[in-house]
């Protein structure tokens, strides 16, 4: 186990890197300049050329790319052009409002997504099967900045009940666990739910349904096993393959969501990417996304390290 | 038995009178910006006009303010922190600015000619210790002309420009003035000034969460009465997503929404909202290329583009939220004159004056634009170049389009039409801000800002109309200068310099409770006025 472990950390490292050099050069090789759209437009060539230099944008990349590298390995991303703010403190709160709505997001889709897969792998075939199926497969395919918008014609404009934008009625820094605040979360979450959800649902089904039609449940049948003790078997079968969706799916909640931070003005990592973007703030870009990516290396990481606990081939493997 | 009796009566009056009265006061107006984040506070805002709107204007005054009071007369410069300014009769290049008296920042201090000096360093001077890359980054180009400036008295503050400059107090209208004392208390730090800042305009700053909320409530103490606030609280919330601003509105979240998207508009007002909107010293247009291959370059040609543009199903097509172009200027413009070449659709004449200069239907005109999928100010960039393609086809001028993503759009604009990156096309589909005389006229077709040098995308250049730019720079009183700029339009229009097609009416949707707001015909607005009725 310890080999194995040491083994996985090691694989971190060369990804790591990986994921830093492409996040450095991506930005670069989009068009538009970092101070194109923060200096007003007719600002001088002159007077680009000096912020340019001032922001250090006018040295070599690789330059730049050692520089950058060097100050992010002590925890330092720089600093953001559009708004001059640590882009660390940036990415932190944006990351702890993410958290939030992923939290949320994980605890209706991954409960949900596993008792309807369990159902419909359990009852294949039948009715209740088809209805759950197309019930997960339209939760995969709805584009779901598109659901969010209905349930925000539903659910706020019509009806009024939740809000449609923000995180609190003062904003994220004034987040306060109580019903005030949680009705602001309520649509972004179950928008955000739908598709790890339906993608859950379809693998666990798949796996149920699989299991349940091998030979050893025959025999476990034969040995005269109840029906909730086969049931703990194939729970402990799907679950090494559950757990890696269910980490995959993790590392896509806490990624954020573009669209769907955007349609809810929710101020998370989806929200400041789209706001780099648009802004070229390559800073806050660069840092945003390396630690979204960094993200999903350690989510894969634990994935990989819990995995053995519960399937023992994994580790002899 | 009967005192206690009236003392609780008494009281209960006392509570009701309370309460009426916090009903009266006038509440708390909730506005969507379309920004992606809270406009930088620390004095010169970034976000452009919509930064100046929400927090320049507000928390700040600069020595020449705008006046935002009417929404039927062309917004005129007036006295802000600066009551009377001059230049020198027998050296024009100096300037005397005389100051208010008795101004006060937010934090108590004293506004004085040792803080204009300050806030000019603060833009212009990197050795200074209060140089703020970020303020100077947006305010140092709004002030070309100043060569230096000097404390004359503790009310006087000289200023001189690089060449003689008529045009400087436009360029001051930009400058923001922030408190050089709260700066010091905050140990120095613009970071820690941007989550505390002071300036001297009728709204204090008092809450801020990046990228989500900022609060402002009125400064009881400002200089101008009639302009201190009768809202309790201000709460600017950038809301970039226009669904996203749709809904808040129409849920209650907000209430006003900057730039609803037209296709919602009908909708909005079928809920009752109301949706304001105004001319603005904004246009649309094509930029013409002037070099030598462009077949811009006739003048029938240019005319006859012009005379082909179908405005009135363009406005169709925008649900009514533009104004028709007559000429670079909108129409009501102070500075719009009576040019003799009548903007308008006319696809006979324009056949008529293709073929004059040889062109027709079997031998058309071809150009080539270059237009953005969206962008600052570009309202529906796509549909209604198409729609112009479709009408310039019909009088036999064909379109070839170069489509790009708008920041790379500005700075091909930037490098011009000469440069490879422009791809060989010979306009470009551009919206200007054109409210002073030298971003609304000077800046596009003088010489000397002929790219690399400036934003003269064409490269345009003509003797004629370099002797008008210099008299508008170098007639100094106010409404002489007025009359330059009218022959200046004159001629932009008579020689159909640009395609003119509409300019933008930045129209706002706005809650039925909201009261009293005039919407100047100007970029920035005043929030004083506004009352919210419950």
């Amino acid at each position: 186990m310890l080999t194995y472990t040491l083994r996985r950390l090691a694989y971190v490292i060369p990804v790591a890197f990986g994921v830093s050099v492409i996040c450095f050069l991506l930005v670069h090789i989009a068009p538009g300049d970092p101070l194109t759209a923060v200096m007003p437009i007719d600002a001088t060539a002159e007077q680009q050329a000096e912020m340019m230099a001032i922001y250090g944008f006018d040295r070599p990349l690789p330059v730049q790319y050692a520089i950058w590298l060097g100050k992010a390995l002590m925890g330092d991303l720089g600093t953001s052009i559009a708004t001059g703010r640590e882009v660390s403190a940036e990415v932190s709160r944006a990351v702890g409002n993410t958290l939030i709505l992923a939290v949320f997001a994980s605890m209706i889709g991954f409960p949900l997504g596993i008792l309807f897969g369990f159902i419909a792998g359990y009852f294949k075939d039948t009715l209740v099967d088809r209805a759950v199926t197309a019930l997960s497969i339209t939760g995969v395919s709805v584009p779901n900045y598109w659901l969010g918008i209905v349930l925000v014609v539903i659910f706020s404009v019509n009806l009024g009940w939740l809000p449609s934008v923000g995180a609190g009625p003062g904003g994220s820094t004034a987040w306060k666990w109580d019903f005030e605040h949680l009705r602001y979360i309520i649509l972004p979450a179950v928008t955000l739910a739908v598709v790890p959800m339906g993608i859950v649902t379809r693998t666990v089904r798949a796996l149920v349904g699989d299991l349940l039609s091998q030979d050893f449940i025959d025999a476990l049948k034969a040995k005269g096993l109840g029906r909730f003790e086969i049931l703990k078997h194939v729970v402990k079968n799907v679950t090494p393959t559950t757990l890696s969706v269910v980490g995959l799916q993790l590392g896509y909640l806490l990624g954020g969501s573009i669209l769907i931070e955007t349609v809810f003005n929710w101020p998370g990592t989806g929200f400041l990417l789209s706001n780099a973007i648009f802004q070229r703030d390559l800073p806050l870009l660069q840092g945003t996304i390396l630690v979204l990516a960094l993200f999903f290396v350690f989510a894969n990481l634990i994935v990989d390290l819990v995995q053995p606990l519960v399937d023992p081939r994994i580790k002899r493997g | 038995m009967f005192p206690r009796t009236l003392r609780r009566a008494s009281i209960a009056l006392a509570a009701t009178v309370l309460l009426s009265t916090s009903a009266l006061a006038d509440g708390t107006l909730r506005i969507g910006m379309t920004a992606s984040d809270i406009p930088l506070t620390t004095g010169q805002t970034d976000q452009g006009g919509e930064g100046m709107r929400f927090m320049g204007y507000t928390v700040y005054d600069a020595l020449i303010n705008w006046d935002l009071s009417s929404a039927d007369e062309p917004s005129v410069l007036i006295p802000g922190l600066a009551t009377e300014w001059s230049a020198d009769e027998a050296d024009r290049t100096k300037w005397t600015f005389k100051l208010r008296e008795g101004v006060k920042f937010h934090d108590g201090s004293d506004f004085d000619a040792e803080a204009v000096v300050w806030n000019l360093d603060k833009l212009l001077d990197k050795e200074s210790e209060q140089y703020d890359t970020r303020q100077a980054a947006q305010g140092a180009s709004r002030i070309p002309s100043i060569a230096s400036y000097s404390v004359v008295d503790p009310l006087t503050v000289e200023i001189v420009t690089k060449t003689p400059d008529a045009t400087l107090p436009y360029q001051l209208a930009w400058i923001m003035m922030s408190s050089p004392a709260n700066w010091e208390a905050l140990d120095k730090s613009w970071e820690a000034v941007a989550a505390k800042p002071s300036g001297t305009g009728p709204w204090k700053l008092e809450t801020f969460v990046p990228r989500e909320r900022a609060e402002l409530v009125p400064n009881a103490d400002y200089w101008d009465e009639a302009r201190v606030p009768q809202l309790d609280k201000l709460v600017l919330l950038p809301l970039p997503e226009p669904n996203a601003r749709s809904a808040a509105l129409m849920s209650g979240q907000v209430d006003w929404i900057e730039a609803p998207a037209p296709d919602i508009v009908p909708a909005l007002r079928g809920n009752g909202f109301e949706i304001v909107s105004n001319t603005v010293p904004h246009n649309w247009t094509w930029h013409f290329s002037r070099n030598d291959d462009s077949p811009w370059n006739d003048i029938n040609v240019r005319k006859a583009a012009n005379l082909a543009v179908d405005r009135d199903g363009l406005e169709q097509l925008l649900g009514g939220l533009m104004v028709k172009a007559k000429g670079f200027m909108p129409p009501s413009s102070q500075w719009f004159g009576n040019p003799e070449f009548d903007v308008t659709y006319d696809p006979e004449a324009a056949v008529a004056l293709l073929a004059e200069s040889g062109f027709g239907p079997d031998n058309p005109v071809t150009v080539k634009t270059l237009i953005s999928s969206s962008g600052s100010g570009q309202m529906l960039p796509l549909p209604m170049n198409e729609f112009i393609q479709q009408n310039l086809a019909e009088v036999g001028i064909n379109v070839e389009f170069e489509v790009v993503e708008w920041n790379t759009m500005i700075n091909i604009w930037r490098a011009g039409a000469q440069d490879p990156s422009a791809m060989g096309t010979n306009a470009i589909n551009f919206s200007y801000f054109i409210q002073d005389p030298f971003t609304g006229l000077i800046r596009h077709l003088s010489c000397d800002l002929a790219p690399p040098n400036g934003t003269n995308w064409g490269s345009y250049c003509d003797p004629e109309m370099e002797e008008l730019f210099a008299e508008i720079r170098s007639t100094f009183d106010p409404a002489e200068q007025d009359e330059v700029m009218r022959r200046t339009h004159e001629k932009f229009v008579n020689d159909a310099l640009f395609l003119f097609v509409t300019h933008d009416v930045t129209p706002r949707a706005m809650s039925p409770k909201v009261k009293g707001f005039v919407q100047a015909q100007n970029w920035f607005q005043d929030f004083s006025g506004i009352t919210i009725e419950e």
